[in-house]
């Protein structure tokens, strides 16, 4: 029994004890005094962030989106493009404040110059990045406005809504899966994506060409460039298309999806995405007289 | 520091400079200098002599730009020149070769050193002289010493150290004595008494010519310079000849250098003695694949398609056409480019030797680190570059690379270090920009 009460035993359970104790009441002290009050709403407001941290917002992640929109006690000059209208109704109905309506967008390429519409004429070697291949030359095909395909934009998609279409040579951006964080129009060094109005269904129309030079220089390059003929706007009763620098350009907000359009253009570089395939004209006379 | 040796393949360094005839049109590029574009004063139609200006360069760094040829402005457009991209040019139609007045067209040479500094300098800007090294830097900025210092030593890079190019080299050979003038001119801007002239010892018979040339004229010495690449970088030739560091970031001035290229101290000349704008240089023709290794004397804006043509056309197993050196040249993506003020070269290489091989992982051989000219770490700075840790980049010196390539050229694992640096340097460049204004 003596081997185990020992005085060593005895003396070293008093004094770690006792050590405990200091040290509980030391932290205790210390936490007290440097405690830090931060709002629990904050904590709140980033459980109902998607938490991809994609910058898209134009804050350094989710939690200081979290904090500015907290700090500022209201919803207005803030947007969350991945979460869209929805995640914003949340924070708004959980905070208690209203919530406006923000316009859903999405990514839109603005060049078609595929492989086989504005075929290679040299074979770039070295690395593959768009930022070096835009810093050296025009790019395979020669245009100097049009797309590098080296994919600079997909390596910056945090939400795997791109690809590169092996094909084309084009990346391709997922409708459902882009959440408009930005990223890629930041990353392109030529600035070919740009942010649209998602539109009624995923329907848009818009001039897949950025290309300024006049028409016959960028038609040799390309078989779809827009070749600043002007058509177009002629043909737009909407004032929704100007023409600058020998190029068109679809202001989204005014154009009302009425696919006038597309069809009269000589290079087929206005596209229209999730259209119902049009009916042809054979088809439409007999339907009009029924 | 550092340095490589690739093979020299200085081909056509026994083919003596061979005068080309005006082409039926030129494209002359309103960008031929480092600095402003020049802003046009001809417009479509007017009719141009040989030697006229046609561009004039008024912002500090630029300078003007003459007509290669007398003939009608057919357009000022935008045509693809070297980097690429297009830029504006004036594209003139060539009749005939009428040159405008002034110009002596005499072969002779002229010695006449009573020009005082002032005037000398105006000349050589009213001549638009640029360096002709390949920088083409404006000859009449780096002429005009900055207040508060001096200049000590006049620098004449003869070095010539790119692999190929034979230019510079046939110059020394077939201009000495002009270019000796010239160096006598710039000395006498700059208000210096001494002047070295550094050649490689790959070409003895440019380095004899020369030092039997220059007993004639005081203060111009000729030194032998040790073959490696890049030997004819300004601030490695200031080092090798008067042993003396420009600091980074800073130029040859702050350790009283001026440095000029031989092909410019012959400009200067014909700019002094002759009012002869720039109009026209040495191209050196050549690469592996060339049928006929030659060094032209053109007018700037021939097409590049026409030099090839005059040695021989583009063999069918050309895999690569380059503007400039092998080692810090550039690919061309189409042959109408023109030939600039800085083209020394054109060369074309077999579908063999051009493509890189595969790239593979880095082993640490630390090779790179060994030769980089400025003591940087490329095996280092590509990655950081590459994942945009410009803060890490700027720390680890980026900005002093000069992009010779001795890195790329030396890398057993093919790795694209220089490219990578490159993208680096365009965007901590920008960093820095932001971050003072």
């Amino acid at each position: 029994m003596n081997e185990f009460f020992n005085e060593i035993t005895v003396l070293s359970v008093v004094s770690l004890s006792a050590l405990g104790g200091v040290a509980a009441i030391v932290l205790f002290v210390v936490a007290q005094k440097f405690k830090v009050i931060e709002d629990p709403r904050i904590d709140e407001v980033e459980e109902l962030l998607p938490g991809a941290n994609c910058g898209g917002c134009g804050l350094a992640g989710c939690r200081a989106l979290a904090e500015a929109i907290v700090k500022a006690e209201s919803l207005e000059g803030f947007s969350c493009p991945p979460g869209g209208n929805e995640v914003m109704q949340d924070i708004a109905k959980a905070m208690g404040w209203e919530a406006g309506e923000s316009t859903p967008m999405i990514a839109v390429l603005r060049c078609h110059g595929t492989r086989e519409l504005a075929p290679p004429k040299v074979k770039f070697e070295g690395v593959m990045t768009c930022a070096f291949a835009h810093s050296l030359f025009a790019g395979e095909g020669g245009c100097p406005f049009g797309c590098l395909g080296c994919g600079d934009c997909v390596e910056a998609c945090n939400f795997d809504a791109m690809y590169m279409d092996k094909d084309t040579g084009l990346p391709v951006i997922l409708d459902d899966k882009c959440v408009a964080c930005e990223a890629c129009v930041k990353e392109c060094p030529r600035n070919i994506i740009e942010m649209r109005k998602k539109g009624k269904k995923n329907r848009r129309i818009f001039v897949s060409c950025i290309n300024e030079e006049k028409g016959g220089v960028a038609r040799k390059n390309c078989k779809v460039a827009c070749i600043g003929c002007g058509k177009c706007v002629k043909e737009c009763k909407f004032d929704a298309i100007t023409l600058e620098n020998n190029l068109a350009y679809i202001d989204h907000e005014k154009c009302t999806l009425c696919r006038k359009c597309p069809p009269v253009c000589p290079t087929s570089a206005i596209h229209e995405l999730n259209f119902p395939p049009r009916k042809k004209k054979a088809e439409k006379e007999a339907e009009a007289s029924n | 520091m550092g340095g490589v040796h690739p093979p020299e393949n200085k081909l056509a360094e026994k083919q003596s400079i061979e005068r080309l005839d005006p082409p039926k049109t030129v494209a002359i590029p309103l960008s031929q200098h480092l600095g402003v574009p020049a802003q046009p004063v001809v417009t479509r139609g007017d009719v141009v002599k040989t030697g006229q200006l046609i561009a004039k360069g008024e912002a500090f760094i630029s300078a003007h730009i003459h007509s290669s040829v007398s003939g009608k402005v057919k357009k000022v457009d935008a045509v693809i020149d070297a980097s690429g991209y297009r830029k504006k040019a004036i594209i003139i139609d060539v009749e005939g070769d009428e040159w405008a007045d002034g110009i002596d067209r005499d072969e002779s040479l002229l010695k006449d050193f009573s020009l005082d500094p002032k005037e000398i300098m105006e000349k050589v800007h009213a001549a638009g002289v640029v360096g002709l090294g390949g920088a083409t830097f404006p000859s009449h900025v780096k002429l005009n010493v900055p207040k508060g210092k001096t200049a000590e030593y006049l620098i004449i890079n003869g070095v010539e150290c790119e692999p190929c190019l034979t230019a510079d080299h046939r110059l020394m050979l077939e201009k000495g004595e002009e270019i000796m003038v010239g160096i006598q001119l710039q000395m006498k801007a700059l208000g210096v008494e001494k002047a070295i002239i550094g050649v490689e010892n790959n070409k003895p018979d440019a380095l004899s010519h020369l030092t039997r040339l220059a007993n004639d004229y005081t203060g111009v010495s000729v030194q032998a310079l040790e073959v490696k690449y890049p030997q004819g970088a300004e601030k490695q030739l200031i080092k090798a000849l008067v042993n003396r560091e420009v600091p980074a970031g800073k130029l040859p001035i702050e350790v009283g250098c001026v440095v000029h290229n031989v092909g410019t101290a012959l400009a200067v000349y014909e700019a002094v003695q002759k009012n002869k704008p720039l109009i026209e240089r040495v191209v050196t023709v050549s690469g592996s694949s060339v049928k006929k290794p030659s060094n032209f004397m053109v007018r700037i804006g021939t097409p590049v398609s026409e030099l090839i043509e005059a040695a021989g056309g583009v063999p069918d197993d050309t895999g690569k056409v380059v503007n400039g050196g092998p080692m810090m040249g550039k690919a061309l993506s189409d042959l109408s480019v023109p030939v600039t003020k800085g083209t020394s070269g054109i060369l074309l290489f077999t579908k063999k030797e051009t493509p890189r091989p595969a790239e593979q992982n880095c082993i640490r051989c630390a090779r790179c680190v060994t030769i980089c000219p400025m003591g940087l770490e490329p095996y280092l700075l590509a990655p950081l570059a590459d994942k945009q840790r410009l803060e890490e980049c700027e720390d680890e010196r980026i900005m002093d690379c000069m992009e010779c390539g001795s890195c790329l050229y030396i890398c057993p694992s093919a790795k694209p270090l220089l490219d990578h640096i490159r993208v680096g340097k365009a965007n901590v460049g920008k960093m820095i920009r932001e971050r003072s204004a």
